[in-house]
């Protein structure tokens, strides 16, 4: 469909301002979403270099470029930044708020002004972060758990940095009231909830949980700031308090806020393998429940993080056995997405190269879940280098490669523009091994030993921890490779087809960019999301 | 958005505002006396009944179309879940 550079969102304005407060006061979901990226992908480049200071201290025993102070300030900094900036906000926020509309036929969100507030709530809650660093007082040290007594002892800024962080949960909780109300409201005629693609319901899924689950850490913030202000007793144990309760109200919310970060993605993934295999997704239905089940089941295993700290033997089995339960919902997504490919007509492009080697590292770290969630493996792993490599798996390898994934599927759709795609197949090989050479030498460090958040280790973990530097030298390189292409088909690429990839959701009926309000008439939904007899009817569109 | 039934007057609001009070001496009162491991349960009972008041007159999900119930029913128990199971660690320790 031919599309006039004046004629699309990137160029036209919900007010009455140009330039840069037509962005700013914009409610446009599209543009609202973009300031969401560049905020995020701001954040996660500043936790990367972080991480990459981390990996650098770390290549050789004793001190090498800081001191143990400044080390735990970096780890602190680089979860909170990587969990609260990047993670949890990061596909539902970019990715959800600029397709979720388009995927169900809507002109926008159903509260648009309140999807603008939210961005500003979360660049609120970004500030309060920056601002503890430089207080008096110092930067956070306390890992970004929290956990009592330390939090409660530390003279660091951990109330203000944890106010962030409170702060950046009413973000959460505003987009996902958002992302509700439209799923429930504003779905086209003929778009029913088994019509809906399924980045839409993993999107909707994880909205409830972010209303559900949100709110106890939230409540649990406040606790610990009251405590640390007032000196009441809560859960410090020198005051009467109980520190295990600490843990399970932070988990209550941390663990299903696991499924925050996961459950867009997987939608994604869900997105991705039918356009690029050209065949309708195998288990339609199923895909879509497990959402749900996932966002449900997430709720009830969150103790599992807790096997060492002392709570009941009854609570220890009965969090593993529903930890095993978890893995169930999962694997009916990973063994439909394996089917759907079954028979396939596969064009290995880059988005659908990320989807290989997301299905890889996530059933990685997905695996090594269960060794964890054992009770009897947990006592011998707890706190080591297996748990960091086991959560980066799932969290990094899981959610953050298919932040690349949706860049690189839906990045000809959101600017018009076509990145190079002989390099962004480089791009996707290198991070693959930056990755697991970075991540993997740590379940062997953490299976022999070393403890995770050690500032220093004993010599014979040298080679390996030398290995893990290295790694992760290739892997940033690669992360600012990606962004360097990505800026170079923004100003210099190709324009982009409206239909780049053959999809069928609503997004590709509509032109690169698309304009503002997306439809120019909304559509009336007659076949199912991804059946693909719908390619040949689109071309003669 | 058109509601399907009328709202209740200012009359209804003041009972259960009343109501509201009364519950809470009562939480107070009790709390001043040793029900050994019954305390903890009475106190939960008399928040229950407030919220429930709360839930369904002061913010009207009792008008409201049944979508929101349900909500409000799964949102509900997936907080009782919650606590049974945190129970499972606090009165097994």
């Amino acid at each position: 469909m031919a599309n006039t550079i004046a004629e699309n969102y990137l160029h036209q304005s919900t007010n009455k301002y140009k330039g840069i407060l037509s962005w700013l006061l914009t409610t446009d979901h599209k543009k609202i979403g973009l300031l969401y990226f560049v905020s995020i992908l701001f954040f996660f480049l500043v936790g990367a270099i972080i991480g990459l200071l981390m990996r650098l201290e770390l290549i050789a025993p004793g001190r090498t470029i800081m001191g143990p102070q400044t080390y735990n300030t970096l780890f602190t900094l680089h979860g909170v930044i990587m969990i609260f900036l990047f993670i949890v906000p990061g596909l539902p926020a970019i990715f959800g708020n600029f397709f979720l509309p388009i995927q169900i036929g809507a002109r926008d969100v159903a509260f648009p002004r309140l999807n603008l507030l939210s961005w500003y709530v979360y660049m609120v809650g970004a500030i309060l972060a920056l601002v503890s660093l430089f207080l008096p007082g110092g930067p956070i040290d306390t890992g970004w758990t929290f956990y009592i007594p330390y939090s409660i002892r530390t003279n660091t800024n951990v109330s203000l940095a944890i106010f962030a962080a409170f702060v950046l949960g009413f973000s959460s909780i505003l987009t996902g009231i958002n992302f509700i109300t439209t799923v429930h409201r504003l779905r086209a005629p003929g778009m029913t909830f088994f019509k809906m693609p399924l980045f839409v319901w993993a999107t909707y899924a994880t909205a409830w949980i972010q209303i559900i689950a949100t709110p106890v850490i939230g409540i649990t913030i406040l606790l610990v700031i009251i405590e640390r202000a007032f000196g009441v007793g809560i859960f410090d144990p020198a005051l009467g308090g109980d520190p295990i309760l600490y843990q399970h109200l932070f988990w209550i919310y941390s663990h299903p806020a696991v499924y925050i970060m996961i459950l867009p993605a997987m939608g994604v993934v869900s997105e991705i393998i039918p356009t690029f295999s050209r065949r309708t997704i195998f288990g339609y239905k199923a895909i879509a429940m497990s959402s749900l089940a996932i966002a449900f089941i997430g709720y009830l295993v969150w103790a599992h993080h807790m096997f060492t700290s002392g709570m009941s033997d009854t609570a220890r089995w009965v969090f593993s056995l529903l930890t095993f339960i978890v893995a169930l919902p999962s694997g009916v997504k990973i063994f439909n997405w394996v089917a759907t490919m079954y028979k396939g007509s596969i064009d290995p492009q880059p988005p659908f190269l990320w989807v290989m080697s997301f299905i890889f590292l996530f059933s990685i770290g997905g695996l090594t879940g269960l060794v964890l969630g054992s009770l009897a493996t947990d006592i011998h792993v707890h706190d080591t280098y297996f748990v960091v490599a086991h959560f980066h798996y799932v969290m990094f390898g899981g959610t953050g490669t298919i932040f690349f994934g949706a860049l690189h599927y839906w990045f000809p759709k959101m600017f018009g523009k076509m990145y190079n795609i002989k390099l962004s197949k480089i791009a996707v090989a290198l991070f693959f091994i930056g990755f697991n050479m970075l991540y993997f030498p740590k379940f062997i460090l953490g299976y022999m030993g070393m403890p995770r958040r050690y500032y220093d280790y004993l010599p014979q973990f040298e080679p390996l921890q030398k290995v893990s530097t290295v790694g992760s030298w290739i892997l940033v390189g690669t992360i600012f490779f990606i962004v360097g292409y990505f800026i170079h088909a923004l100003i210099k690429g190709k324009k982009a087809t409206s239909n780049p990839w053959g999809g069928v959701t609503l997004e590709w009926h509509i032109p690169s960019p698309p304009i503002q309000e997306n439809f120019e008439v909304i559509p009336t939904i007659t076949h199912k999301p991804y059946d693909f007899s719908q390619l040949k009817e689109m071309k003669n569109e | 958005m058109e509601h399907t039934k009328k709202h209740p007057g200012y009359t209804t609001y003041i009972l259960v505002w009343l109501a509201l009070l009364v519950f809470t001496s009562i939480t107070v009162t009790i709390a001043g006396i040793d029900l050994g491991k019954y305390t903890l349960l009475i106190a939960m009972f008399i928040a229950a009944i407030k919220s429930a008041l709360v839930i369904n007159i002061f913010m009207h999900i009792k008008f409201e179309e049944k979508i929101f119930k349900v909500f409000i029913f799964l949102s509900g128990m997936t907080l009782l879940i919650i606590f049974i199971l945190t129970f499972s660690d606090f009165l097994f320790r």
